[in-house]
């Protein structure tokens, strides 16, 4: 289908080479000669764009894997089935994308099985580690599993295929178990710094809306990957669907602004969101971006029947989820360092190519497997 | 052994850097300043000496009694000793750097530059506490502003100091109750947040503020896990019934 449009196609082909190149080169560089050469990371700021956004980020926009399979499958709303197949792909290729940057990120990857036997039950990042690695083995079960039907004839992958399907069920409650811990846990890694994060993010409930943002960016993520793929690879949107998973992302975002105006309110923050500094600017980019907007859009009477406008909703959302874990992440954080950070272009090289591959990776996948379901689905065209 | 600790003083201390030296000397690490008076913390300076004025106040892992790293830490590479220093171990350290992200001291250092980096910070020379010697920077303080001992001691020693010259101390004991308490006190003739200390840490561990998430994982786990299995039975049971009343009508619409 690319093939209609063949300048476009190249024009992006080209621009994915540069930054697989530019990516490459810094892989090179991270081995050879070590995260101080490639990277802008300090003793003062020894978490940056690795962390916020491959790790921190990546994790948060993979959430549509268990919120739809929860929804699909163990609540059982059949109708949503559709939409489980590109949400498990883009989860199990976000976590995989996680742990790639994560041995980019440590300084001792060969290392990274130790939490496994030298675990530490204090540790949030224990608890992340160990859900990641498990919930990470679940999305492989639930993607080749579906993967595997189409080869079902061949006897091996056909007795797997029946193995996996006879324990589908507690796979997929122990996949959204381990989501619900871990999604939270990435919030209370920054429990531990009190004094050095900034008010304005800094709170007890970090868990809480680090879980449910998370959900309401899963959907979003899948709304937005359902519109791009109906572009660039031309299947029919499912729009009902994607604007009831919307109308919750709705809700989702008006309990988190909620929630965090009455913690504002008990612990007496609100006169921080009128301090001219960055942080605040930051905090009312993230909250416009991210909540506001993506409310107005979400409940216009327009959202009903426009598919750009609930598409615009989705990528708002998404963006300003970024902008939010950013900010906890690194943000936050820049005052009581003592120094600024940016990173350098190598290490935004390296995301850059990570993300490029998941793309990739994505589009071929459901070229050569029937991710939408628009064989199957209701004879659909 | 009991708990040791030290015991800085800056009203002692001559800004002589003897301690800095020593602490070069016991580690075999190379210079990396032409005056240690402009050093800073980096994975080759475990100690530097800060001037102030005509103050001087050292900078040095606070070996709390309650470590943050040794709490964040995902593979245990951090320990507490019963002797009182905080050490870590290299081969355990997966390099993930939480515990330079977590110090409330900001103490740890990396070596950004090896391609097998370790964290580096003081250990307050554990393997010669074991031996039953003091530090080196205490042994090389010529003036006694650096005070190895029994922990306890010191802290009496510190109150002492404070009750009996009120006008040259400013009345507060960094490192007594800071974050659960340390096994270093430091006193000083101004307050300590000039030496960009950080005086709003809370009194407790600052890992019961993670342990108020962690502790719910049990019943997180023990109820998510009840509640989906019975919602999935539940609405399976729902759509069959659905179904079944759907097809019974079907059945008695075709029969008239």
């Amino acid at each position: 289908m690319t093939d209609k449009f063949p300048l476009r196609a190249t024009f992006w082909r080209v621009v994915a080479g540069l930054i697989l190149l530019a990516g490459v080169y810094a892989l090179y560089v991270r081995v050879t000669e070590g995260l101080g050469a490639v990277s802008n990371l300090s003793d003062r700021f020894p978490w940056g764009l690795w962390v916020g956004f491959d790790v921190v980020t990546g994790v948060g926009l993979a959430a549509g894997g268990f919120t739809i399979c929860a929804v699909a499958h163990i609540f059982n709303i059949h109708r949503y089935e559709p939409l489980t197949r590109p949400a498990i792909l883009t989860a199990f290729l976000g976590y995989v994308t996680v742990i790639v940057s994560l041995l980019i990120d440590l300084g001792k990857p060969w290392n990274i099985w130790h939490p496994l036997i030298m675990g530490n039950y204090h540790s949030a990042l224990f608890e992340v580690a160990m859900c990641v690695m498990f919930y990470t083995t679940i999305l492989f079960f639930e993607f080749s599993s579906s993967a595997a039907a189409k080869y079902r004839h061949i006897k091996p992958v056909g007795v797997y295929h029946k193995l996996v399907n006879k324990l589908i069920v507690p796979i997929m409650i122990a996949g959204v178990v381990l989501s619900t811990l871990h999604q939270s846990s990435l919030g209370s890694l920054f429990l531990i710094v009190p004094t050095r994060m900034h008010p304005l993010w800094y709170s007890t409930w970090l868990p809480v809306w680090f879980y449910i943002s998370a959900i309401a960016v899963g959907f979003s993520m899948v709304t937005f990957e359902a519109y791009m793929s109906s572009r660039g690879m031309d299947h029919k949107l499912k729009f009902s669907l994607l604007s009831e998973i919307m109308r919750i992302t709705g809700v989702l975002l008006v309990i988190l602004f909620f929630g965090k105006m009455v913690e504002f309110g008990i612990d007496g923050k609100f006169a921080l969101l009128a301090v001219p500094e960055t942080e605040t600017y930051m905090w009312w980019l993230e909250t416009i971006i991210g909540v506001f907007l993506p409310v107005v859009l979400i409940f216009s009477p327009k959202a009903k029947t426009s598919r750009t406008w609930l598409f615009v909703a989705a990528t708002l959302t998404v963006f300003g989820f970024l902008f939010n874990r950013l900010n906890v992440s690194i943000t936050s954080i820049a005052k009581s360092a003592g120094v600024s950070y940016f990173p350098s272009f190598m290490e935004a090289s390296l995301t850059a190519m990570l993300v490029t591959l998941n793309i990739i990776a994505f589009v071929w996948i459901s070229k050569h497997f029937d991710l939408f379901g628009h064989h199957a689905e209701e004879g659909a065209h | 052994m009991k708990p040791k600790g030290l015991l800085f003083d800056v009203n002692r201390c001559q800004g002589c850097g003897a301690c800095y030296d020593a602490c070069k000397k016991e580690f075999n690490n190379p210079v990396t300043s032409a005056d240690f008076l402009k050093d800073r913390l980096s994975a080759d300076s475990y100690t530097v000496v800060e001037e102030y004025g005509d103050i001087y106040m050292r900078r040095l892992c606070m070996h709390c009694e309650y470590p943050t790293c040794v709490s964040v830490c995902p593979v245990s590479a951090f320990e507490k000793t019963p002797e009182g220093p905080v050490v870590y171990d290299a081969d355990a350290c997966m390099g993930c750097r939480y515990c330079m992200q977590a110090c409330p001291h900001m103490i740890p250092r990396y070596e950004w530059d090896s391609l097998a980096p370790r964290v580096q910070k003081c250990v307050m020379c554990h393997h010669r506490v074991v031996r039953g010697e003091e530090t080196a920077c205490a042994e090389a303080c010529p003036s006694g502003a650096t005070l190895f001992g029994d922990l306890e001691d010191l802290k009496k020693e510190a109150k002492r100091r404070l009750e009996a010259e009120p006008d040259r101390y400013y009345q507060h004991i960094y490192g007594l109750e800071e974050a659960g308490g340390c096994n270093v006190l430091l006193l000083s003739p101004i307050p300590f947040h000039q030496f960009a200390y950080d005086t709003a840490l809370p009194k407790e561990p600052l890992e019961t503020f993670t342990m108020a998430a962690l502790e719910k994982v049990p019943g997180i786990v023990a109820f998510s896990s009840v509640f989906l299995g019975g919602m999935y039975w539940l609405t399976k049971r729902k759509n069959k019934i659905a179904r079944e009343e759907r097809e019974q009508n079907k059945a008695e619409n075709d029969d008239r």
